[in-house]
């Protein structure tokens, strides 16, 4: 069996758990396997059947709203005890806050080897091969594992997700769990409200010092709004507090992938494009057509950021009516 | 209270990317080979705060790595730290650097592990939370705030979108990111009092491998930037969705 982590937000799923499950499937085709999913704490019905489209066999259910709380020991425990149970022998998780407590941790737990971060599909040539970026996306490994047990965590975005045909059939499993596995406790949760969060984001508009100071940042803020884009920023940017320091990017700060990143009055340096060099494609705005992120980008437009975003405004206006 | 902080030696991030071997090994020669950030600038920081302000006893520090690996153990001294060990076992499967750490500190009970939020260079974030497992204690991750209280230590995490104020019983393991710390610099006389602070060695306890690094790669180069006029953005806009397909 393939068990994925399907973490229940209020109940219901998330993109990135649909990706790890067709990911799954896909491994499940080649090995003549079936997929299961697991879900933790309470969760709708509808939601937990509709996995099933995705490519769950199954839904394991540990219906014990304890797991509503996050906490990764018994998260690691219940994912543990079900794989044990159930002989799993590939174990999936997206590569986020939640897969990447649960996922080594239980990778430790079961003596498995583990890749975090894959960025493809298993290949089977010489043993079990998962790919993964390192050094910042500077590079590739591809990396073997060799225990019984595998242990994969997938960035998310990255694999591509169709709806198929199909609902999960639910089971419910008990697992026994005790007050002293949940040593952490919540006491509050601030979101960044109104915005989209910059990690699970598409499209991202970002500026560095080129916009000149934070009174110019309704442009970026237009760009993105028309756009449904979130936005980011370079670390000086941030350090002068023109933005708040979660939209900082690159090595001290937040990794993206996202499928655009439009970076503009950024140099490119190195650290900044340790953060977002995964991108799928990359715009360019600069007034200097010396700068380094030229190098990096898909696309580049060398002019006066505070012109040039008024008019990326317009078009993208204009696009969004039409389409 | 007693504090143990994991400290990797990666490449600077400026560093050239090479690979020998038929692209099987990763090129090391002539390299300069820094503290990972996160573990020097967040975790041991940190650390060094706790100590200051009277709230920890002790802090060690613990590397896993051949004696190559000894001159960057020797500049996280410089910064603090009242001894350091170094784990005599060279390997890039996680697990086997977590089980080493592991074996190491259950026989210390510390009651604070922290480490970095992941190491620069094979990105992989997964240490620390193997560590609590092999420790059983709990585990956060991505801290950006930390502050202990007796046997309670109150954290703040960043989650997706957000962030979260959490509390947690000793021991536990965190790994640490910016907004824990401010950096620091090491001065004369730290870099002096590190060259006497204990640096003991021990050898490992024989973990296995479960994975290997089979090969090495460099993405593709971009096949060059498309230049566009900037007063044809609807060229722009055009092309990053019927040539991209990325709106
Ligand atoms: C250890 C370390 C870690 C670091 N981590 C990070 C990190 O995580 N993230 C990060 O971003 N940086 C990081 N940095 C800093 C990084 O090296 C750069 O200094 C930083 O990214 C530069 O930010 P910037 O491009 O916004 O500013 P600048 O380098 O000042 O570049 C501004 C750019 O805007 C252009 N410009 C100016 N005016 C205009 C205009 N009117 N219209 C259009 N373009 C214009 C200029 O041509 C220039 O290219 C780190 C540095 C170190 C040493
Ligand atoms: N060889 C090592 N020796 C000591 N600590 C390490 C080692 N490798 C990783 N760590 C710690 O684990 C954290 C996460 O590393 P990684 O899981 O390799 O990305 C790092 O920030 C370090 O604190």
């Amino acid at each position: 069996m393939i068990l994925v982590l399907a973490e229940q937000i209020n109940g219901s799923f998330k993109k990135k758990t649909f990706e790890a499950l067709q990911y799954a499937a896909s491994i499940a085709q080649h090995n003549n396997d079936k997929v299961a999913a697991l879900v933790l704490g309470s969760a709708q019905q509808d939601a937990m059947q509709e996995l099933g489209a995705y490519g769950a066999q199954e839904v394991l259910h540990v219906n014990n709203a304890k797991f509503d709380a996050f906490s990764a020991k018994a998260f690691a425990k219940a994912m543990q005890h079900v794989a044990t149970i159930h002989n799993a022998t590939i174990l999936i998780a997206p590569h986020d806050v939640c897969g990447k407590a649960v996922a080594p941790r239980v990778a430790a737990l079961m003596q498995a080897g583990m890749v975090a971060g894959a960025i493809a599909h298993p290949t089977y040539n010489n043993g079990f091969e998962v790919k993964k970026s390192v050094f910042s996306g500077k590079a590739f490994t591809t990396i073997a594992i060799t225990s019984p047990v595998k242990v994969i965590t997938l960035v998310p975005n990255t694999f591509s997700v169709t709806k198929g045909e199909g609902l999960a059939a639910i089971q419910n499993v008990e697992v026994t769990i005790n007050d002293a596995d949940f040593a952490t406790q919540v006491n509050s949760v601030e979101k960044v409200t109104g915005t989209i969060p910059l990690g699970e984001a598409e499209l991202v508009v970002s500026g560095g010092r080129g916009m000149k100071g934070p009174e110019n940042w309704h442009l970026i803020e237009d760009l993105a709004k028309v756009m449904g884009a979130a936005t980011a920023c370079s670390r000086p940017v941030a350090d002068s507090h023109w933005r708040p320091h979660h939209e900082h990017v690159g090595q001290t700060g937040g990794t993206i992938r996202p499928n655009l990143y439009i970076a503009i009055g950024i140099s490119g340096a190195i650290q900044h494009l340790a953060g977002v060099n995964s991108s799928k494609t990359i715009v360019v705005i600069n007034k200097d057509p010396e700068a380094p992120f030229f190098k990096a980008a898909d696309y580049g437009i060398v002019g006066d950021a505070l012109e040039v975003l008024p008019k990326l405004k317009v078009a993208m206006e204009k696009f969004k009516a039409a389409n | 209270m007693k504090i143990l902080v994991c400290i990797a030696q990666v490449p600077d991030t400026t560093s050239k990317i090479a690979f020998t071997d038929n692209n099987t090994a990763f090129a090391t020669e002539g390299l300069t080979m820094i503290i990972n950030p996160y573990d020097e600038w967040y975790a041991l920081v940190r650390a060094l705060e706790l100590k200051e302000a009277g709230k920890a006893t002790a802090v060690h520090l613990i590397t896993v790595g051949k004696s190559e690996v000894e001159p960057v153990i020797r500049k996280a001294l410089a910064l603090g730290g009242d001894e350091a060990i170094r784990i005599d076992v060279d390997s890039n499967d996680p697990l086997v650097v977590a089980q080493e750490i592991a074996a190491y500190a259950k026989a210390q009970s510390y009651d604070l592990v922290l480490c970095g939020k992941e190491s620069i260079d094979y990105n992989n974030g997964v240490v620390g939370a193997m560590l609590a497992a092999l420790l059983d204690t709990e585990y956060v991750g991505f801290a950006t705030k930390l502050d202990v209280e007796g046997n309670t230590a109150s954290l703040v995490r960043e989650i997706e979108g957000g962030e979260e104020h959490i509390s947690s019983n000793l021991p536990l393991v965190v790994s640490c990111q910016k907004g824990m710390a401010e950096q620091r610099i090491p001065n004369m006389r730290g870099i002096m009092a590190a060259r006497t602070k204990p640096l003991a060695v021990v050898s490992g306890t024989g973990a296995q491998a479960q994975s290997k690094i089979v090969a090495y790669e460099m993405p593709a180069t971009k096949t060059g930037v498309k230049m566009i006029d900037a007063d044809n953005m609807d060229q722009l806009v055009q092309l990053l969705h019927a040539e991209a397909k990325v709106i």
